[in-house]
């Protein structure tokens, strides 16, 4: 396996920085402001993908930035996985930026060039982590990444998203210091490296309840893959507008914590000591525990955006759930659910936040027969879930067959039972919405629409006494036009995953 | 008890200056006046700059000034015994410390100066009850 | 003959004479004086570390008279480091110093540059020289000049202060001198490299124990450990704001300084680690130091007195770091001498600034500091997750040495202690970013005037003429529509905005900035701390690291 040393990894990290100063300077000019963040985001995709092809053929490309101590490096280094991390991301935010245009603009938001500056440096961190080469420079990135995100929680400064970007950072931030910190520091201590490697970095230095002990500060730790007890704080996010949703809380931050997980299972411990301490099953009672709750939780959700947070979590936990079963299929298809989820609810919270704009409804309660005069939003709604709840025509389908068979190749076939409770849940709470959206009977009282006195109604807003059935009023196309393409991709990958594949099974040194 | 006794006695110039750096250490925390304190301190330097004195001193020495006979060049022949002469090490030192503790002393007494005409007052608990006072107003 | 070192120390001695005398034919010559003292300073500074990487220990001998005789300056790797630091920050703080000044005592602004100049004299000597008691006489030239400076700072409370600190501080060094004396008498020498050699021989002696003991402590009541920091709360946040920016980065961690080379240099890692029992106790000394200082800085609602405490917390770090015993744990104590001089430098420079503006900075004066000075508070966050530990600044470096020293010494009650401290660390600055970024002034609800956002700091930033005044980052509230009813009372408890209510668009949050000297060394700080933390790896390998191994 080659690797090439290049300076490209950190170039698409630091370019989102660089157009930070640019964003501020042109704040005055929101049209220009928002070209460089086209420029920006194109130009960090184009990166990412010239790297493809390098990748794909197998060899890695590096670059140590700083050597901080002996061994411990803030060093890129870009594998298959987080080839596939980095595209999903960069490619999002291009489609989020284009997405968050139409929502700030349309509800009037305030402050948008703080918004959009700590948009571009969350981005850069996202891609860092990615990109990180050992674990050093991941908790390096995903503090900043939780740093990045706490003024846009807070975004609407009022006493609620305090308290939310209050629980928010104890959370994340508590874990992170309280847990990972002396975790990673205990691994340095005993191994003197902290570089990922598929073999893991330990070589018998561990005992079976010191290897349990380290691998759950590392699970709990990084909370921000929402493992419960430490899920909470993600609901409370949604207080951010649902751009910040959308790429944050469905991809960008929540995938990270994920992410974070994946790289410490199999590049820290490496799937073959755990596999001798028979770990996996205490990671999959906890991820399976996750994955059921939140999705009862999610039933019970009025608030739409709420409810899509409760099904990320236990999302989430499918991800981890594919670690844990330590066998070839359940890497994989944790590893891709990465990618079929990012779609798949990307698309849901879009249309989540096209509805909140277009009718300022955000209760699932009042969307009844809004299908109808949002056809093109419901129908990305419907395409979504079935992403998510992993039926085809959507990619999500290939991740949860893949979990499926990793259950049997396994033997755990009791967890495949859970697998499928979960799917039949997810169902639960997302149908209805799409089947009351097309067919439901449409009956808005006066005074509902708009539950939240803080929220600023927008100008375009239709007045809530008139939703004319036949008549189509859809969301500005700024908006209209990532939901749809976001669906589309979703649909996309059930056909063509395998370059997607290709990437994770040279990340994980597996033959395709 | 007579082995004490022959301790304390052996060492008596370390004994003495304990004692003084207590009674100052004493005046410096338990006084309510603020002068007080001062001349507290001041005990408790001097009672280090004691200790550095008599550790410099041997019995039956002088004081080290080397006296040539013959004036001028003569000083190189004399056999100079180390022992006939007092150590001028620690108390040349002690010049230095009599200056910093003489300016220690001086910068204090000016606050206390300054505190006088602020509060016209120098007992501590009577200037913690204006303080408070005025912190509250 | 390179007499770098001497001028080192010497080019501020004379600008204080100077800048002293000065005052009688112009005022302002005082401030230009000390200026370039402390640049010649400066960068005699940088020269030194040049050398003493290049070519290794520098035995400057005053005068020419020989050790142990002669004092001598002895400058390795460490003092050098720990010279560049001091020097820096001085210079750094002197830039910064100016408007402070000028608002603060314009009357007396050359005798506060003269004092200003004594007292890096002082620190730079101490750290630079050679010879025990010489090191007395400097903490005692440093610590006269800081009780004068502190004294010139507030007039209700800073002179009882400062006397309270003259009290404490003579104790301290008399235990240190006293503590010399016992040396004295059983090695018949004062030079640190010759008394180290003849300790060698005759570990067991109790004179040697007993001078040991009381240097130490001496020096603990100096640097403020826990529970000897009674003094360092008040005398630094009745200070003036321009010395309080730099005594309270440079002070104690100068001190800490002289206590890691009493313990390497003079003492010996053998007689301290094995000799004495003494190691435990002093880190568990560290420990409820660090606990302490945090949760009385988090009991605090005065941003000055949180920063102080906040150094009682950080002192536990260091004290503890060079008693664990391994080497790990030794380089990240002094990697944190470095790292918290600058983490603290930095935070009271924000804190400067901000007092500049608004002459306080009680939390409630932070209120919606975001939108004012938005300059300013970048630093003081940078700074504040420099403290927390967030990588990449460099407070997140030292706590990694430390925290991996204290596993390799297995002492798990001091990591533990660390990760509480950062816990509470991000509670403290979280609790002050929370008031600056969501809750608006008090009298930007006044529903009567023009709900401008702080007229307070504009009268004073128009005042002072000189401060940048511009809208910019939060210009996009000019995007909020005007909402006809209930604009005023949703501010109030909302949005830090306030919207003008007579045109219904266009409103503009003022910004009120620091004067730019003053937010350049905010910068310059601030840079230093990502700078530092990013080039760990280089300053452990090529100057803590070779110290070290000696």
């Amino acid at each position: 396996m080659e690797t090439i040393i290049s300076i490209t990894p950190f170039l698409v990290v630091l370019i989102p920085m660089l157009v930070i100063p640019v964003l501020v300077s042109s704040s005055k000019k929101p049209n220009v402001r928002e070209t460089w963040v086209f420029v920006a985001g194109f130009a960090m995709f184009s990166l990412v993908v010239s790297m493809v092809p390098k990748i794909l053929s197998g060899s890695h490309i590096a670059l140590t930035l700083f050597q901080v101590a002996p061994g411990a490096a803030i060093a890129l280094r870009v594998d298959g996985l987080g080839m596939m991390f980095a595209l999903i991301a960069s490619s999002l935010y291009i489609v989020t930026s284009l997405y968050s245009i139409g929502y700030m603009r349309g509800l009037n938001e305030h402050a948008q060039t703080r918004f959009v500056s700590f948009f571009a440096l969350a981005i850069s961190a996202t891609l860092g982590a990615a990109f990180s080469a050992n674990l050093l420079t991941l908790y390096l990135f995903y503090e900043i990444l939780s740093l990045a995100t706490y003024p846009l929680v807070a975004h609407h400064g009022d006493a609620k998203s305090k308290i939310s970007a209050r629980r928010y950072l104890v959370f994340i931030l508590g874990t992170s210091i309280g847990l990972v910190l002396p975790a990673m520091i205990y691994c340095y201590h005993v191994t003197g490296t902290l570089e990922f490697s598929t073999a893991g970095i330990f070589s018998g230095q561990l005992t079976k309840p010191g290897a349990a002990v380290l691998l759950l500060m590392f699970v709990f730790g990084f909370a921000k893959a929402g493992i419960m007890p430490f899920h909470s704080w993600l609901p409370a996010a949604m207080v951010a507008p649902t751009p910040v949703s959308a790429l944050l809380h469905a991809v960008a931050v929540v995938k990270v914590g994920v992410f974070s997980i994946v790289r410490v299972i199999t590049g820290i411990f490496g799937v073959d000591l755990l596999a001798s301490f028979n770990l996996g099953i205490v990671l999959m009672i906890i991820s399976s525990i996750t994955i059921i709750v939140s999705s009862c939780i999610a039933l019970s959700q009025d608030e739409l955006k709420r409810r899509l947070a409760y099904s990320t979590i236990s999302q989430l936990s499918y991800i981890v759930f594919g670690m844990a079963l330590l066998s070839p299929s359940g890497l994989l298809g944790g590893s891709i659910h990465i990618l079929m989820h990012a779609f798949g609810k990307i698309t849901l919270f879009f249309c989540a936040g096209a509805i909140f704009v277009a009718t300022g409804k955000k209760y699932i309660s009042e969307m009844k027969g809004l299908g109808r005069t949002m056809p093109f939003t419901f129908a990305a709604f419907f395409i979504g879930s079935l992403g998510v709840i992993g039926l085809p025509p959507t990619g999500g389908f290939y991740s949860k067959w893949n979990l499926i068979l990793g259950t049997l190749e396994s033997g755990h076939t009791f967890f495949m039972a859970v697998l499928l409770l979960s799917s039949f849940l997810n169902a639960f709470y997302f149908l209805p919405i799409v089947y009351q959206g097309f067919f439901g009977s449409v009956r808005v009282s006066h005074g509902q629409s708009l539950p939240s006195a803080q929220l600023i109604p927008s100008p375009t807003q239709v007045p809530s006494s008139i939703p004319v059935p036949s008549q189509i009023k859809e969301a500005n196309w700024r908006m209209l036009i990532p939901l749809v393409v976001t669906a589309l991709v979703s649909i996309g990958l059930f056909f063509f995953p395998d370059i997607f594949v290709d990437m994770i099974l040279l990340g994980f040194n597996m033959s395709p | 008890m007579s082995e004490i006794l022959s301790l304390i006695v052996a060492k008596y110039n370390f004994w003495l200056y304990i004692i003084l750096m207590m009674i100052g250490l004493y005046a410096m925390i338990a006084k309510n006046n603020l002068m007080k304190k001062l001349v507290g301190m001041n005990i408790f330097q001097t009672a280090i700059i004691l200790f550095y004195v008599s550790i410099g001193y041997k019995y039956g020495a002088t004081i080290p000034i080397i006296r040539g006979d013959e004036g001028g060049h003569g000083v190189h022949d004399m056999v100079i015994h180390a022992a006939d002469y007092i150590n001028p090490l620690p108390h040349v030192l002690m010049l230095t410390a009599i200056v910093v503790s003489v300016a220690t002393f001086g910068v204090a007494m000016a606050l206390c100066v300054r505190i006088y005409q602020r509060y016209q007052t120098l007992e501590e608990d009577e200037l913690r009850m204006r303080l408070s006072d005025k912190s509250h107003r | 003959m390179n007499n770098m070192p001497a001028i080192l120390v010497i080019a501020p001695l004379l600008g204080a004479l100077i800048s002293g005398l000065s005052a009688w034919i112009e005022k302002k010559f005082s401030y230009y004086i000390a200026l370039t003292a402390m640049t010649i300073s400066c960068f005699a500074a940088l020269k030194v570390l040049g050398q003493v990487m290049a070519s290794g220990t520098i035995e400057y001998r005053m005068a020419g008279w020989a050790p142990p005789m002669g004092i001598e300056l002895r400058i390795d790797l460490l003092n050098a480091m720990v010279l560049l630091l001091i020097a820096a920050i001085a210079l750094v703080n002197l830039m910064a110093s100016f408007k402070s000044v000028e608002q603060d005592m314009p009357d007396r602004s050359s005798s506060f540059y003269a004092m200003y100049q004594l007292f890096v004299v002082g620190l730079l000597g101490l750290t630079a020289t050679g010879d025990l008691f010489n090191l007395y006489v400097l903490i005692e030239i440093t610590s006269l000049s800081s009780y004068t400076l502190i004294a010139l700072g507030n007039r209700d409370r800073a002179p009882l202060a400062a006397l309270n600190y003259i009290f404490i501080g003579v104790i301290g060094a008399s235990f240190y001198l006293l503590g010399v004396g016992y040396l004295y008498i059983i090695t018949g020498s004062l030079n640190m490299a010759d008394v180290a050699s003849i300790l060698k021989g005759i570990q067991g002696s109790s004179a040697v124990l007993t001078g040991f003991i009381l240097c130490i402590l001496g020096i603990w009541i100096k640097m403020a450990l826990f529970p000897l920091h009674v003094w360092l709360p008040n005398a630094y946040s009745y200070a003036p704001v321009a010395f309080a920016r730099i005594v309270a980065p440079l002070m104690t961690k100068v001190m800490v300084y002289v206590m890691v080379r009493l313990m390497i240099t003079v003492f010996g890692f053998d007689y301290i680690f094995e000799t004495l029992n003494l190691a435990d106790v002093v880190v568990w000394l560290a420990v409820a130091a660090i606990l302490a200082g945090g949760f009385m800085a988090l009991a605090q609602n005065d941003l000055k007195k949180m920063l102080a405490y906040i150094i009682v917390c950080e002192i536990g770090y260091m004290v503890g770091g060079a008693w664990l015993g391994n080497d790990t744990a030794m380089t990240g104590a002094i990697l944190h001498i470095l790292n918290d001089a600058l983490m603290t430098f930095a935070l009271f420079l924000a804190a400067g600034n901000i007092i500049y503006m608004k002459k306080r900075v009680e939390f409630q004066d932070m209120k919606g500091l975001f939108a004012t000075m938005p300059w300013t508070m970048a630093g003081f966050v940078l700074a504040g997750l420099s403290i927390i530990g967030v990588p990449p600044t460099c407070g997140f470096f030292s706590k990694w040495y430390l925290l991996l020293g204290a596993f390799e010494a297995g002492a798990y009650h001091f990591a533990a202690a660390l990760i509480i401290s950062s816990l509470l660390c991000a509670v403290l600055f979280f609790k002050l970013f929370e008031i600056a970024f969501f809750e608006t002034p008090d009298h930007s609800c006044d529903h009567a005037g023009n709900t401008s956002m702080n007229a307070g700091s504009m009268k004073s930033a128009s005042m002072n003429g000189t401060s940048m005044k511009s809208a910019y980052l939060y210009d996009s509230h000019s995007h909020q529509p005007a909402k006809a009813s209930s604009t005023a009372d949703e501010t109030c408890d909302g949005t830090n905005t306030a919207p003008d209510k007579a045109h219904g668009h266009h409103q503009v949050t003022v910004m009120a900035e620091a004067p730019l000297s003053m937010l350049a060394a905010l910068g310059v700080a601030a840079l230093s701390l990502v700078l530092t933390g990013l080039y760990s790896g280089a300053i452990v390998d090529n100057i803590i690291g070779p110290f070290l191994a000696l």
